[in-house]
């Protein structure tokens, strides 16, 4: 299934912004996570799936979009 | 050597020091500048009357070596609001004003002759009244050239520009920061106080000073150190801020459909990677500015940033992300630079920057200009507001009354305060903060953004409606208290996730001024502060109707999510029941 990956802030250096790729089916956010190895630059702080925070889990349906942030803020 | 009141009158030129009445002795920022207010001031006076009064505090732990607390906090009834306003800021004012000893610096009265602007120079002894008509039409970086002129560098500015003389709703109080650059006591309209008061500008006395005492130094060193390992440790305070600064929320919101886009139509915006922090980041590396700075001395997150052009000359810093949001999603502008340049304008001219970039947006639907005219927009701000143009002050009294003057319905304001940066239909918890906040819709009252969108402690669904008012009610007290201590309101990030950050921030207190504070304590001033706050507005004629968002979120769905803001009434109101 194609799926849209998203980096943001920290996640981003050495990677990419945004990719689009094939996952066999049943792939969860977790595994995506995983695979980029993001928490070795900085714990998770949000995942969200076309908009949406959910955990990771989630399993990532056709089409979907996943958004990934190290912890950040403002305000 | 035991703090001070330093009352000024402008009335008849004089000024007193006063001993602290036992009441204010536990009180300071915004906990003191509050109860000023709400103890001295007639809630149904004309904010720019001679029965207002301006009033600055630092907070507890300005002036110690306690990282992050060099916040001062300023106060009035607001013009902008018709309510009670505290707006904290940065620079150098508040550690200065709290080792020369001077606990609040109280302003009432307004001087008889219209026509002359002050100085008023604050020293250990006294309070010196210079007629400055040099400075009249100057705005503020003029003002603190011809300040550092006369006095020892380190002296403490806190100015008004030319917006502020003609007591425009927009104006800020902006005050010096280390670097010799602006930070502002933004919100409110409280440069137009300044402005009634003929006040051109403050000036704290930075050579005669004495360190502050602290009652139990060991205490004090060792709590500094745990509280400064918690920022650090944090991996917002301690990262993601430094690096991409609080712009890194342009593709969070945006990603969670609330960021704000043309007047609120729209919670995503298709250009926002031209203006995000990542962006911001890239820019400032390749042009040498730099990614951390700090607003004042002894900051440890350094969310600040010196932001240049192409060519490396500088355009502005203190770069936030509701500036940018304002001037990008909300009026559509994709040009960071131009967005810079207005901002490192705003500064100068001493406006909020977030109430005229959300002003100006709403200029858009006025007819006024295009949306994502930035050439436009420059000139309204560079131009038509500082000259004092019939137009000019049309938009300089802000977001609220532009929006009466043209006879629009979809108007982003709270209690007469422009919205910033975050889709109250798609940010519910956020929603409840601005709708309730004593302040109008304020953001950092009670930062629900935290626990809705960033997971910041714990996580409640943005776009439903459980919890989000216990959420916001929490988080305003809470705030109301950090905003007493003289602490950055980011030290948050760190209290919500880190359990040794609040206890040691209360440890820093009870060993500045040797009392046995709780956290319960720490949390009932809070409580009270809202409360007298909440009280003043009531006296000043607020009801429940105003603690209402614009009615259009009711009936127009937001996309992406497609929510509407859906609170009733009685559940709003629950807010206040504490």
């Amino acid at each position: 299934m194609r799926i849209v990956v998203k980096l943001f802030a920290h996640y981003r250096e050495g990677r990419f912004k945004v990719q689009e790729g094939d996952f066999p089916l049943g792939t969860k956010a977790a595994d995506i996570i995983a695979s980029l190895e993001l928490e070795k630059t900085s714990p998770l702080g949000v995942l969200m799936v076309n908009g949406k925070h959910v955990s990771p889990d989630y399993s990532l349906r056709e089409a979907d979009e996943i958004a990934l942030f190290p912890k950040i803020g403002g305000g | 050597m035991a703090d001070k009141i330093y009352r000024v009158n402008m009335s008849n030129l004089s000024f007193k020091i006063e001993e602290v009445p036992a009441s204010w002795m536990g009180l300071g920022g915004r906990g003191l500048t509050s109860t000023i207010v709400a103890e001295e001031v007639d809630p149904e006076c004309h904010p720019l009357g001679p029965n207002n009064k301006l009033v600055f505090a630092p907070g507890l732990l300005s002036g110690t070596s306690a990282s992050n607390s060099g916040r001062n906090s300023c106060g009035a009834k607001s013009p902008l609001t018709g309510g009670i306003k505290e707006s904290n800021v940065g620079g150098t004012s508040a550690a200065i004003m709290a080792k020369l000893g001077v606990k609040a610096l109280i302003i009432e009265g307004l001087p008889k002759d219209a026509e002359t602007f002050y100085q008023l120079h604050v020293t250990k002894d006294r309070v010196e009244f210079i007629l400055v008509p040099e400075l009249i039409g100057l705005d503020n970086y003029a003002v603190l050239e011809a300040m550092a002129a006369k006095y020892d560098k380190k002296v403490a500015v806190m100015s008004i520009g030319r917006i502020g003389e003609m007591r425009m709703n927009i104006a800020n109080i902006s005050v010096k920061d280390p670097g010799g650059k602006l930070r502002s006591h933004g919100r409110g309209g409280l440069g137009a106080v300044m402005g009634s008061k003929k006040i051109k500008c403050i000036t704290v006395d930075a050579e005669s000073y004495k360190e502050v005492t602290i009652e139990n130094p060991d205490k004090f060193k060792e709590a500094s150190k745990i509280f400064t390992k918690t920022l650090q440790e944090n991996p917002i305070s301690g990262q993601g801020l430094p690096a991409f600064g609080t712009n890194v929320l342009v593709n969070i919101l945006n990603e969670a459909g609330g960021l704000p886009t043309h007047n609120f139509r729209e919670g995503n915006w298709e250009h926002a990677e031209k203006i995000c922090g990542e962006t911001m980041a890239e820019n400032i590396k390749a042009r040498g500015g730099k990614t951390t700075h700090g607003c004042h001395a002894g900051c440890v997150i350094q969310c600040s940033q010196v932001y240049n052009d192409k060519d490396g000359n500088y355009l502005t810093s203190g770069f936030e992300y509701e500036t940018i949001w304002a001037l990008g999603a909300h009026l559509g502008i994709q040009d960071l630079d131009l967005i810079a340049k207005m901002d490192g304008l705003m500064d100068d001219l001493g406006v909020d920057s977030i109430e005229t970039s959300v002003m100006l947006g709403l200029a858009v639907d006025a007819g006024i200009l295009a949306y994502g005219d930035g050439a436009r927009a420059y000139e309204l701000l560079s131009h038509e507001i500082p000259t004092g143009t019939p137009l000019g002050r049309i938009l300089g009294a802000g977001t609220h009354i532009l929006g009466k003057a043209y006879g629009l319905v979809r108007v982003p304001t709270v209690k007469g305060q422009g919205i910033p940066a975050y889709e109250p239909r798609a940010v519910k918890g956020q929603g409840i903060t601005y709708a309730t906040t004593p302040m109008g819709a304020d953001h950092t009252a009670g930062y629900a953004v935290a626990t809705n969108i960033l997971n910041s402690g714990g996580h409640i669904d943005p776009l439903k409606k459980e919890g989000q008012v216990e959420l916001a009610r929490n988080l305003q007290i809470a705030s109301a208290a950090v905003d007493s201590t003289g602490m950055c309101i980011f030290v948050a990030f760190a209290a919500l996730d880190d359990a040794k950050c609040l206890p040691s921030l209360i440890d820093m207190i009870n060993a500045r001024f040797g009392c046995a504070l709780t956290i319960d304590d720490v949390m009932n001033l809070g409580k009270n502060i809202l409360k007298k706050e909440h009280e003043f507005n009531i006296k000043a004629g607020f009801g429940k109707a105003d603690d209402r968002l614009p009615e259009f979120m009711k009936y127009e769905t937001l996309p992406p999510h497609n929510v509407t803001w859906d609170f009733t009434g009685e559940e709003i109101d629950a807010f206040w029941n504490f």
